[in-house]
């Protein structure tokens, strides 16, 4: 109870210093918009058939304006040196990293409730809104556990704005192979049969990265 | 001469013996293809650099999570060793593969679930080497490259299951045929394949152990550095 309580604590003040500005969120929602703008003219998606390419110009809408925020997350932390107080305060590690990720969890899914309709209304597309919303989650989450993790260690190094995509990237192409797949088959309405083995992957891939990086966070953050 | 010097020495004597048999073999002793003729003894090269390629990662993996629960900087050591090795390895297999591909297949490069997941492993060693350059100076860098160590090789399985999936292969561990095609190997190419992953794995620790030594000197030295400016 203890512990669930210190997760809404963090998560409560990262809430709170991005509603003050609102500056990170709007830079994310921005940036997408511009992604699913610049794919238009780069692949004329007038003539095609949206259903098909769809998938893959929402998922690199959410993942590059995702990397802008999670990028933030630790920079800023560390920049206000307000990283030194959280680690100071009476927490626990496991509770610093569940917290961090679910607020850049909150964050990206804002950016995407944003963005889907965005994308439905500029391609003139409907959207099968049951299997599609749970999907989009579920690839948020792997994501969002594994770009909180990387973020920390990126935001220690000399480059760190260049450092984050190139460590998630790599990593997260399974994720990225899945999510995209799982919207595709939304997309066009097949059935769950088809897209089930996507799925399973993305439930693996989940359950094993949020295990491994609530395990390996303490050791990223300690001085 | 240390006992540690001799152990080496008998390692790379090892080494040696088995590149020269692998190199023997895969001449002269295994019989030449019918289908693919000539060209299908790059295999044996290709899948000694890809068993290596892959056991680095795995190295890279266990010393790191060695290093975490130690703080002994030896694993470290061994952890940076394996995957400057390994991406070495790593290159070699994707080289080799494609050198095999273009007469094989007529392309150069496809997305084959295998390639694909060699590249992605050559990726995460890429970014790992990355991170560590990029956080040489802090003193947390042991374990930062620790943690990616882990992510990246805990990535593989899952990148080799999605690239199956993704070209239509149902997800089975094992595979059943050798690079998409079935090709029987005779007595004399089992053999020369047993030898020449040997000579790959044998040279891949004799590298690591040369690797780990210098960077254990590096150390010693930037220490005797430290105390005389002390003094």
């Amino acid at each position: 109870m203890k512990f669930l309580r210190q997760v809404l604590a963090i998560v409560q003040k990262d809430l709170a210093a991005e509603l003050r500005t609102k500056e990170n969120l709007s830079a994310m929602v921005v940036f997408a918009l511009l992604v699913l703008v610049i794919f238009n003219f780069a692949f004329e998606l007038q003539g095609v058939d949206i259903t098909v390419l769809g998938s893959g110009v929402l998922w690199v809408a959410f993942t590059f304006s995702g990397i802008l925020g999670l990028g933030r997350s630790f920079a800023a932390e560390k920049d206000k040196g307000s990283l030194e107080g959280v680690l100071l305060s009476p927490v626990d590690r496991g509770a610093v990293f569940l917290g961090k990720a679910t607020s850049n969890f909150l964050f990206i899914t804002v950016m995407e409730a944003v963005t889907l309709p965005l994308f439905a209304l500029l391609n003139n597309v409907g959207m099968p809104w049951f299997p599609l919303i749970p999907y989009i989650l579920l690839g948020t989450l792997g994501f969002a556990a594994m770009g909180t993790l990387l973020s920390a260690v990126a935001a220690s190094t000399k480059m760190r704005e260049v450092m984050l995509p190139i460590l998630l990237f790599p990593v997260s192409i399974p994720l990225l192979m899945a999510a995209v797949k799982l919207t595709g088959g939304a997309l066009q309405a097949r059935a769950f049969a088809d897209v089930s083995n996507w799925f399973n992957i993305l439930i693996v891939y989940d359950v094993i990265f949020l295990v491994v990086a609530f395990w390996v966070f303490e050791y990223v953050v300690e001085e | 001469m240390r006992n540690s010097d001799r152990r080496l020495d008998a390692l790379g004597l090892a080494t040696l013996v088995f590149v020269i048999a692998g190199l023997y073999m895969a001449f002269l002793y295994a019989q030449t293809e019918v289908n693919m003729g000539l060209v299908y003894r790059i295999f044996f090269f290709h899948l000694g650099a890809v068993a290596a390629g892959f056991f680095a990662i795995i190295v890279v993996a266990v010393a790191g999570i060695a290093y975490l629960r130690t703080n002994a900087r030896a694993w470290d050591r061994i952890a940076e060793s394996s995957a400057e090795i390994g991406i070495v390895f790593c290159t070699i297999a994707l080289l080799t593969g494609m050198i095999w591909a273009r007469p094989i297949w007529g392309v150069w490069w496809t997305w084959d679930p295998r390639l694909t997941s060699f590249l992605i492993l050559w990726l995460i060693y890429i970014a790992y080497l990355m991170l560590r350059a990029s956080a040489r100076d802090d003193a947390r860098v042991a374990r930062f490259s620790a943690v990616f160590g882990i992510v990246g090789a805990l990535n593989v399985p899952i990148v080799i299951m999605s690239a199956r999936v993704w070209r239509g292969i149902s997800p089975v561990l094992f595979q059943e045929t050798q690079q998409g095609f079935t090709f029987g190997l005779t007595p004399e190419m089992t053999q020369t394949l047993v030898v020449c992953i040997t000579a790959c794995l044998l040279l891949f620790f004799y590298l690591l152990a040369l690797r780990t030594r210098l960077e254990a000197v590096r150390d010693e030295l930037v220490a005797l550095r430290r105390a005389r400016s002390a003094r």
